[in-house]
């Protein structure tokens, strides 16, 4: 069965938002939009988006790591938000395992942001439904759409490419082999709810130097080397016959 | 709007999608925009573009709510009779009124006094243009904002390697294996970086990240080695010495390709003490290095001609001429230079232990050396010499104004230029790779006016508007020495101001010092703002009058796309169009998008039609020029040449029948021709139906060691991006500086200092790089002033010009100062509290953060969210304006009074680099009857006539949002 998901490379993501407002455009827009904002020129603006980017400081100073954490819907297996909906309105596709909102069906009661462990879920205070990440439902089965943009507007926006979109039940897919061989993560697995997006973790990159890499018969000081003095001593040179 | 109607506009909206180039930041992307019944529905990264290969960052995502942004302006506006300057009281004109307001003032100004009229210009990817128009203006005064944002950078790398970072070269992370970037570079050359440093480091490079803060890239980086502000040449100089000392330079690539090995006259009884002494009377015509100085020859032990074939020269080492004259290999003057910066003596300085400084040195001394790369590409060099491979040293750099922006940061960027070349990385696979028209020769040909002479009523200025000395015969300043630009560029206060000085433009005309001025026309700058230092001030100067009630500035025009600070202080203002609305190109006569394989340049072309009466700036230019009857405007006739911008770039030559333009592809008259030929009528048309892109792909024999690349010369030469065809060597030692110092000392001919300068030009042309503490601290307090205060700018912000989009001030809203916990409670701040930041020159109220990812001595801010009240359309009670703040009100644009003078701009000695990153503070905490907003604050600035509403909440659907007139 099939279950699409993001995975998502904390080793190479600089945290500039490019996946925060690259889904904004293309879902306001969108069969999901518009996403509303409230306040937009005033104080304490805020409004809907669907992917947000979390910065945060680990360690202490100067081991310090600096994180930055894309965060949406995990598009979970066993996702809380699904049960709890007195609507049918939350729902996750068997087809695609993706995780979506009948706005029609929604009452705006909030049940599944409350069941929601990971907070991925967005409240439209205009319309009074409840939003979320659909993995841009309305771009990856558009046959109008070249084959390379079927896929969420963040993983094409995405400038390191730390965005990987696929099949995480299929072995061979890119994201899956990300996940077995680069260590990838689910968050807060212990909470059972089996979120199909993953986490690939930090990798450091270390040079050891030996010692004797520092020394070179070819080292160029070699060449500059003056040459000395004849010795004004007495040596064995003088003796031995 | 209901769910039907926006399931209508989904299934039946009328779509298409145009090709043009992003301007949210200067990065320069390709997109594609979506528009959906004529609004912007999708911006997405053109993935047939060089530059962005479809990635967009969250700048250019957000490009719709910039192009419906409610700051827009849309009117041509003149100051309200009887207001004052920066309470933003206007009335609506028509163009007509604002182009004759312009033509007879301005016409007036050239007949009589050209220097009356000053432009400088916010943008510097125009200059082609702007410059243009100044030049055939006739006035001295112009210039774009490289002066205070990163010219140390160009100018350092320029003097030394013939290129520098950003447009014109770059870390080839492609083949790299480790890569260290120092001080904050986010924000030039944004996108493409990101691109190849994920890359990098899925392909198992190393990143180091010598940076006082932690965010952005460093976040990422394998390593952070945290920095105190300003040290950083202490650290290069450091690391050079190490690698001297241990033997981990490229000796081979230093003695070819650099003047390493060429002998310097120490007689010091000479005129030409610290010249390079060459074997003939140099004739040298032109602006390139004649290939007649001297190596000491180890095989015959004695001097030669430099690169002689079969000679070895040293590299170290004293010796006598025949004629009894001292010389040292420029090597051997380097080596001794950098004797006492020991790692030991750095760690002091910097903060960064000696033992790393040493192992950074090893690492980047045996990564070069051990993981050489051998490219199968035969090439030529300029000697003849025919070579079977092209070889890289994978080690790679990158900086921008962490560097730049220090009053110590020409010879800083110098240092790290010179560490570049030791390691031999030059224009070679895995370190640093120029970009045409770059390498250029050391220094650049073109030269500025040099006297008064050349500035004559209803003339075109003698000269460039901006050029680069050679010597201080090419100083643009009267016959006392004094400078002639308002900025005081290219004059003995800061001889190598490339970029000129624009940060003192505003303050040095309202002193008139040298000279008052009438028109001062400001393009997309937010002098008013966060483009000024001093801030509070420069207000105030901007409304200061005389003792007859005059405006000490008499006429300011603005021309914006948005309701900036600036624009407050407008008599005129002319609403530009934004980038979506208008055409413009990416120019190889200015600064293009080229790539390392080469050329590369682009255009905008309109994606949707001008709001209101918006106009293109270029289009304004065009006019005004023809109307002022400017020679490159007008033909002989005295009419018009061109019906507007796109026609002029269609067809503006260089010189008549040059086949140079604006654009470099599809040139000729059917567009058969690269980079020159003649106009091409359709070439606008060319560039639409190929992304709005021209890329020149150089053979791969000339894609390396360019300075030194018969072909690529020959080649370059052909096309005419350059003059010359001659090698561009390394410059490890500076004549150029020499010349300067020698100047200074009174032992050259020609033009000299003035007396109370002679000191300051002696120390800081300095032929070899040498570290000195920021100028701003050796003239403070250090014990009351204890800190460091920097800002880096955020990734998803750029300038100013963002906090008016909807989607970005969601992400920015406002500004903390970011404090080490340690720092801040040894000040009694509480994390999240109120504080205060004060310098010499003023102080801020500002919010508290702790932070563990800033080095302690060091506080620092992002910079570009906080707003004076009410601009940019925003709301008075914003939270840019209450809790956001600017850093700039602690910054000077002047040193205190000091022996170079009373009003010494705070910058670069050698560039006039603004030296944003020197200023030195104390912090203490907010008493608790203080009002909890951010200190200084502006009466509320209103929103001007034109601008479109401001929405109290919106749904953006494209096809909806502004048809339906609702929100």
């Amino acid at each position: 069965m099939t279950q699409l998901a993001l995975v998502i490379d904390l080793n190479v993501c600089v945290g500039c938002h490019a996946c925060v407002t690259s889904c904004k455009q293309w879902n306001t827009s969108g069969q999901a939009g518009p996403l509303f904002d409230d306040n937009p020129f005033t104080k304490d603006p805020t409004g809907t988006f669907f992917n947000r980017v979390q910065t945060f400081e680990i360690g202490e100073f100067p081991k310090t790591e600096t994180l930055h954490f894309p965060k949406s819907c995990l598009h979970c297996e066993d996702a809380p938000c699904v049960p709890v909906c007195p609507t049918g309105a939350s729902h996750k596709r068997s087809e695609d395992g993706i995780v979506l909102v009948d706005y029609d069906k929604c009452i705006g009661c909030k049940y599944c942001s409350w069941a929601c462990p990971y907070g991925m879920r967005e409240f439209d205070e205009y319309q009074k439904v409840m939003k979320k990440c659909t993995l841009c439902v309305d771009r990856i089965y558009d046959e109008t759409l070249d084959e390379r943009d079927r896929k969420p507007a963040c993983v094409l926006a995405c400038p390191t490419s730390a965005r990987l979109f696929g099949d995480v039940h299929d072995p061979d897919s890119e994201a899956s082999v990300a996940v077995r061989e680069r260590g990838g993560y689910q968050l807060m697995p212990e909470w059972g709810t089996k979120p199909a997006n993953h986490y690939l973790p930090r990798r450091k990159t270390q040079i050891s130097i030996h010692e004797d890499e520092l020394v070179r018969v070819d080292n160029p000081l070699k060449k500059e080397d003056i040459r000395h003095e004849t010795s004004k001593d007495v040596s064995l040179d003088d003796w031995l016959m | 709007m209901s769910v039907s109607e926006t399931a209508k506009v989904l299934t039946e909206g009328r779509t298409e999608v145009k090709n043009t180039t992003c301007y949210m930041c200067a990065c320069r992307c390709g997109i594609r925009v979506h528009l959906r019944d004529g609004e912007v529905r999708y911006i997405q990264g053109n993935p047939d573009h060089p530059l962005n290969k479809g990635v967009i960052c969250a700048k250019g995502s957000s490009g719709i709510m910039k192009q419906y942004s409610p700051a827009r302006l849309t009117k041509p506006l003149k100051r309200k009779e009887g207001a004052l300057r920066g309470d933003a009281q206007f009335e609506e004109i028509s163009w007509e009124e604002a182009f004759s307001t312009l033509e007879e003032r301005l016409a007036n100004i050239r007949a009589t006094d050209p220097k009356k009229f000053a432009l400088f210009t916010g943008r510097d990817q125009m200059q082609a243009l702007t410059g243009l128009f100044a030049k055939n203006f006739g006035t001295p005064n112009y210039a774009a904002h490289g002066g205070f944002c990163s010219v140390n950078m160009a100018a350092g790398m320029i003097y030394t390697i013939g290129g520098s970072f950003w447009e014109f070269g770059g870390p080839d992370l492609e083949r790299s294996k480790l890569f260290v970037m120092i001080g904050t570079a986010e924000d030039h050359h944004s996108n493409p970086l990101k691109i190849e440093l994920a890359k990098f480091k899925r392909n198992g490079g190393r990143f180091i990240s010598i940076n006082p803060v932690r965010t952005g890239y460093s976040a990422i980086a394998d390593e952070w080695i945290p920095i105190k502000p300003g040290t950083d040449g202490a650290l290069l100089l450091a690391i050079t010495h190490e690698i001297i000392k241990t033997g981990l330079y490229d000796r081979e690539f230093l003695v070819q390709y650099s003047n390493s090995a060429e002998l310097v006259n120490l007689d010091p009884k000479s005129s030409e003490y610290g010249m390079f002494v060459r074997a003939e009377v140099p004739e040298e015509e032109g602006c390139f290095d004649p290939q007649n100085k001297l190596w000491w020859d180890r095989n015959s032990n004695k001097a030669v001609v430099c690169r002689t074939k079969g000679a070895d020269p040293r590299l170290l080492g004293e010796f006598t001429l025949e004629d009894g004259t001292p010389v040292k290999p420029a090597f051997q003057l380097l080596k001794e230079r950098v004797e006492q910066y020991t790692p030991e003596w750095a760690a002091n300085i910097t903060g960064i232990p000696t033992e790393t400084i040493r192992r950074l040195a090893h690492e980047m001394g045996i990564v070069a050396r051990d993981e050489k790369i051998e490219l199968p590409i035969a090439w030529t060099d300029v000697w003849d010499n025919e070579h079977q491979s092209v070889t890289g040293n994978p080690v790679s750099f990158h900086a921008m104004r962490g560097l730049a922006a220090h009053s110590n940061g020409f010879q800083t960027i110098r240092a790290l230029s010179i560490l570049m070349s030791i390691l031999g990385t030059i224009d070679r696979p895995g370190g640093f790779r120029h970009k045409a028209p770059f390498p250029r020769p050391i220094p650049p040909c073109p030269k500025t006016g040099k006297s008064w002479d050349d500035v004559q009523p209803n003339t075109p200025l003698n000269g460039m508007p901006l050029g680069w000395p050679a010597d201080p015969d090419d100083l643009f300043v009267d016959e006392n020495g004094g400078p002639i630009r308002i900025d005081k560029g290219f004059s003995w206060e800061h001889p190598l101001s490339v970029h000129g000085m624009m940060h003192n433009a505003i303050t040095n005309a309202c002193r008139q010092d040298p000279y008052g001025i009438d028109t001062l026309l400001i393009f997309m700058a937010n002098m008013a703002w966060n483009s000024s230092m001093n801030t509070d001030e420069v207000r105030q100067m901007l409304n200061d009058k005389d003792d007859n009630g005059e405006y000490k500035i008499p006429f300011l025009v603005v021309a914006d796309a948005f309701q900036s600070e600036m624009v407050a202080y407008a008599d005129l203002v002319l609403p530009d169009t934004t980038y979506l609305e208008r055409h413009d190109v990416m120019s190889m006569l200015d600064r293009p998008i080229s790539e390392y394989d080469g050329p590369v340049d682009s255009v905008r072309i309109p994606v949707v039609p001008p709001t209101g009466e918006c106009k293109p700036f270029q289009e304004v230019l065009i006019e005004l020029g023809s109307r002022l009857k400017l020679p490159a405007f007008t033909r002989e006739d005295g009419s018009r040449k061109f019906r507007d911008y796109p026609d002029f770039v269609t067809n503006f030559e260089t010189a008549p029948g040059s086949g140079i333009g604006f654009l470099a592809g599809w040139r000729g008259k059917s567009g058969e021709k690269d980079m020159k030929g003649e106009p091409n009528p359709n070439q606008w048309k060319m560039y639409e139906e190929n992304n709005c892109v021209y890329q020149y792909h150089l053979p791969k024999s000339y894609q390396y060691m360019r300075n030194w690349n018969q072909g690529y010369l020959q080649w370059a030469q052909a096309h005419s991006l350059t003059r010359y065809d001659e090698p561009i060597n390394i410059h490890i030692y500076s004549e150029v500086l020499q010349k300067f110092r020698l100047a200074a000392q009174g032992k050259s001919q020609g033009k000299q200092p003035p007396q109370h300068l002679r000191k300051r030009i002696e120390t800081h042309f300095d032929p070899l790089p040498f570290y000195s503490e920021p100028l701003e601290s050796q003239l403070s307090d250090k014990h009351k002033y204890p800190l460091n205060a920097v800002t880096q700018r955020p990734m998803a912000m750029y300038h100013s010009w963002d906090s008016q989009n909807a989607w970005l001030r969601q992400i920015h809203t406002y500004n903390f100062l970011y404090v080490h916990p340690q720092t801040a409670k040894a000040a009694g701040i509480e994390d999240e509290g109120w504080m205060w930041v004060e310098s010499m020159h003023g102080k801020v109220r500002c919010l508290c953060r702790y932070s563990e990812a800033v080095e302690p001595g060091t506080v620092w801010t992002w910079n570009a969210i906080g707003k004076a009240s009410g601009a940019w359309n925003l709301d008075g009670s914003a939270n840019e304006s209450k809790q956001g703040f600017l850093l700039n009100h602690v910054i000077s644009e002047e040193l205190p009074a000091n022996e170079a003078g009373e009003h010494i701009s705070n910058s670069d000695p050698v560039t006039g680099q603004a030296g944003w990153y020197d200023v030195r503070v104390r912090i203490y905490p907010a008493g608790p009857d203080e009002e909890k907003v951010t200190f200084p604050q502006y009466d509320t600035m209103p929103a001007v006539p034109g601008t479109p509403k401001r929405r109290p909440w919106q749904n953006y659907f494209a096809g909806l949002f502004t048809r339906k007139g609702e929100f």
